[in-house]
């Protein structure tokens, strides 16, 4: 367990402001911020663990619960809104069989809302992964989940 | 870039990506190989819904929704028979007529693109290409400058802060430049987080030297050594060719130790924002890049006296610094001429919502709402009526049709309710509910506050319960009075601008849309038929029995026999509404009713 993330605190000097950069590393390596790697992140910027708690959920980027294999965002942006993204988040969370946000029991999906991910000409909008898909319908998203489906031999 | 060599342009901004431009590039290049036409890739032409876009240059044409496998043709009749593809150009949405050269469609035709000068004309990750359009000429005019005088070029522009607040640029600048310390930072704000606006995204993306030219400028003119640019992690692409255009600025001398060998040296780093809307604010930004919560502080003092490190600290949006290069090479006297008496130059929204061609504009300051509405956004979405456009984000206001001819510029719009923001503008037709659009913002400043000033905390948090309460039918009377009421408070007892200006969009729908409020509360009625709890889905008699409907509906609430009218069994219908969507248009026959008492509703 020691030293799990030198290669990351490498990149770093230990000041207070590379917090929120040493998090965002953690968290692109382990999809989630494990709690065992808090104290870690602690010790070596020595600010109390406290502390790094408070930053880290202050910001909506990072995660406490490891995702599932793929991480569909569905955008909630004003004008993904007036075209009908919450009709898309319900489709979404229908077909996997999820209560709002949160990962499917068998890993494969987590499901999340986002801020505006920028695309609001082609809304209402979603990403999969870092794929986007743009001019939904609840048609389409049923296509997009079967066929991720069938490719997954599922 | 050869003015007479023919280039294929592939527009490779987030939309068109995510249609598959990078294949197009791909296909374009196998297919030229060996010849003499240059295929290129460029940043956002900011008709994004139309995409993906590939323009021929130097004839001007402009085709819209290519498909890989257009590719052939295209190559085969316009490149090799100098024909061009008649059915895949531009195609108006309202006048259906087929429009092939670039400059000549109407969306472009009435912009004044200064900001967005360079955007789907160059490749934003070859530095060169940049060159090769004038970036870095302002700056090496500015680095024979004295400091005070650029400071100056700046002040007579006229140029207001691009973010929204519309503090006079040069005055700030003028601050930083007077402002006692041993070390002063650049900061970039890059943290687009109004939903509904990608503006700066599309600069980043397309045009990222404009953006680090006018930095360094800034840089030099207050005495800064080191810059950040706080852009959120939610823009992985333009941050990457942000960093593409730092690196080959190093290389080039623009960037580091000795900028052009004038002794003066600047850096700059990204700081990747991680998800919070307050850090647009500037105090919270600057906390935030010090490794803390983004909450904001209390000003004065203001960053440009104590901001970063508490240090002197210049903060500026993305838009604003690509206008300094033009204001450096061009002279304020020229930029001034441009706009109103009080805002200068152009403004850049991100068009969107129900219109009929959504996307990235640049006009004039002063031209009217209905101007960029109607002539450049084409009216709105399938023949729909207007009911409000939305501009500020969760800040600003919704104005109505009466408001349509209101010049755009900061002062005319904050005078009717709104403001400028930095750039979302969102259109709303006759099936928006004004009354859910107010809840809409409410639960995203309530979820954003962060927290520090408690009638922002628990004011949003209560205006929202009373909004909610409204569209899920458990209105009461006094309830829009309440809202006023806390609306008053929040605004006042807020330090920074997230709080004084949440309320914006619940005053603003009450104030021009109370009769919407009215109706979900005293007659059970949701004019746009948006609200669950006050709709119901029937089947009209022009149905032909087709089926679509029964075999779509997620809870088996239609039945019918095939070629008779279906029917709902409103105890079973969960109002998804996918009923509506499937019936085929030439029929139309599924209604939804509104005003009705409700079968299934809550006794509480």
């Amino acid at each position: 367990m020691e030293n799990s993330l030198e290669t990351i605190f490498s990149e770093f000097e230990g000041k207070r402001e590379d917090i929120i950069p040493i998090l965002q590393k953690v968290q692109e390596e382990y999809t989630y911020l494990p709690d065992h790697l808090m104290a870690e992140i602690a010790e070596y910027t020595r600010v109390p663990p406290s502390d790094i708690y408070g930053v880290a959920t202050f910001y909506a980027q990072f995660r406490f619960t490891p995702t599932g294999e793929n991480i569909i965002s569905v955008c909630r942006g004003t004008a993904c809104h007036v075209r009908g993204a919450p009709r898309i988040f319900e489709e979404i969370t229908d077909q996997l069989g999820l209560e709002g946000e949160g990962t499917t029991e068998d890993q494969q999906y987590t499901v999340e809302t986002v801020a505006c991910v920028g695309c609001c000409a082609l809304a209402p909008v979603i990403t999969i992964n870092e794929e986007v898909y743009g001019d939904l319908t609840k048609k389409k998203v049923q296509k997009i989940i079967k066929k991720r489906g069938n490719e997954n031999g599922q | 870039m050869d003015n007479n060599k023919q280039t294929i342009l592939i527009c490779r901004g987030t939309g068109c990506e995510s249609s598959k431009s990078p294949e197009i590039q791909a296909a374009f290049q196998e297919a030229l190989t060996g010849e003499d036409v240059e295929v290129k890739f460029t940043g956002c032409h900011g008709m994004c819904q139309q995409g993906p876009l590939v323009v021929i240059e130097p004839e001007d044409i402009f085709y819209a929704k290519v498909k890989t496998k257009d590719v052939p043709k295209i190559v085969e009749n316009h490149i090799r028979k100098g024909e061009i593809v008649e059915r895949l150009v531009y195609q108006d949405p309202a006048s259906k007529e087929r429009i092939p050269v670039y400059h000549d469609i109407p969306f472009y035709s009435r912009q004044q693109r200064l900001v967005l000068r360079n955007c789907g004309l160059i490749n934003p990750e070859e530095i060169e290409d940049s060159l090769s359009v004038g970036s870095y000429q302002a700056l090496e005019k500015a680095l024979g400058m004295p400091p005070g005088e650029i400071v100056d070029e700046v002040k007579e522009s006229g140029l207001r802060g691009r973010g929204g607040g519309g503090f006079p640029t040069g005055l700030k600048w003028q601050f930083c430049q007077d402002a006692e310390g041993d070390r002063k930072y650049v900061l970039c704000n890059a943290d687009e987080g109004d939903p509904g606006a990608f503006m700066d995204r599309s600069v980043l993306e397309g045009d990222p030297h404009s953006v680090l030219e006018g930095m360094i400028i800034a840089g030099f003119a207050i005495g800064s050594q080191q810059g950040f640019i706080y852009c959120r992690a939610e823009y992985p692409l333009a941050i990457k060719r942000l960093q593409i255009a730092i690196e080959q600025a190093r290389e080039y001398g623009y960037l580091g130790e000795n900028i052009l060998n004038t002794g003066f040296d600047f850096d700059l780093e990204i700081f990747h924002g991680a998800g919070a809307f307050v850090c647009g604010e500037e105090t919270a930004l600057i906390t935030s890049i010090e490794g803390n919560r983004g909450m904001p502080r209390s000003r004065p003092p203001y960053p440009a006296i104590s901001g970063l490190y508490g240090k002197p600290t210049l903060l500026n949006n993305v838009k604003t610094y690509a206008n300094i290069p033009l204001i450096i090479n061009k002279g304020s006297d020229w930029f001034a001429e441009i706009g109103t008496e009080n805002s200068k130059g152009t403004a850049v929204f991100a068009l969107t919502g129900k219109i009929a061609n959504s996307g990235l504009i640049e006009v004039p300051m002063g031209v009217t709402l209905r101007e960029i509405i109607y002539d450049i956004g084409g009216g709105v979405l399938d023949g729909k009526e207007f009911k409000a456009v939305q501009t500020g984000g969760p800040s600003g206001g919704c104005l109505p049709a009466s408001f349509l001819d209101t010049p755009v510029d900061y002062d005319s719009l904050i005078e009717a309710g709104s403001m400028m923001g930095s750039g979302g503008m969102v259109v709303m037709d006759e099936d928006t509910c004004m009354v859910d659009v107010a809840r809409y913002f409410l639960d995203f400043t309530e979820m954003e506050s962060c927290g520090k000033c408690v009638p922002c905390r628990l004011g949003t948090k209560e205006m929202l319960t009373i909004l909610e309460d409204i569209v899920e039918g458990r209105g009461k009377p006094g309830d829009i009075e309440l809202l006023e009421e806390l609306a008053r408070g929040v605004k006042s007892g807020s330090l920074c601008g997230l709080g004084q200006t949440a309320p914006n969009p619940v005053l603003t729908t009450i104030r021009y849309f109370r009769d919407e409020y009215e109706a979900h509360i005293y007659e059970n009625s949701c004019p746009a038929k948006q609200c669950k709890e006050f709709i119901t889905f029937h089947i009209l008699d022009s149905c032909i029995g087709c089926g679509l409907c029964l075999r779509n509906c997620p809870v088996e609430a239609i039945s019918g026999e095939p070629k008779e009218l279906h029917t709902i069994d409103q105890d079973i219908c969960i109002k998804c509404g996918v009923c509506y969507e499937v019936c085929p248009p030439k029929f139309f026959s599924v209604e939804i009713k509104t005003g009705e008492k409700q079968p299934e509703k809550d006794p509480a």
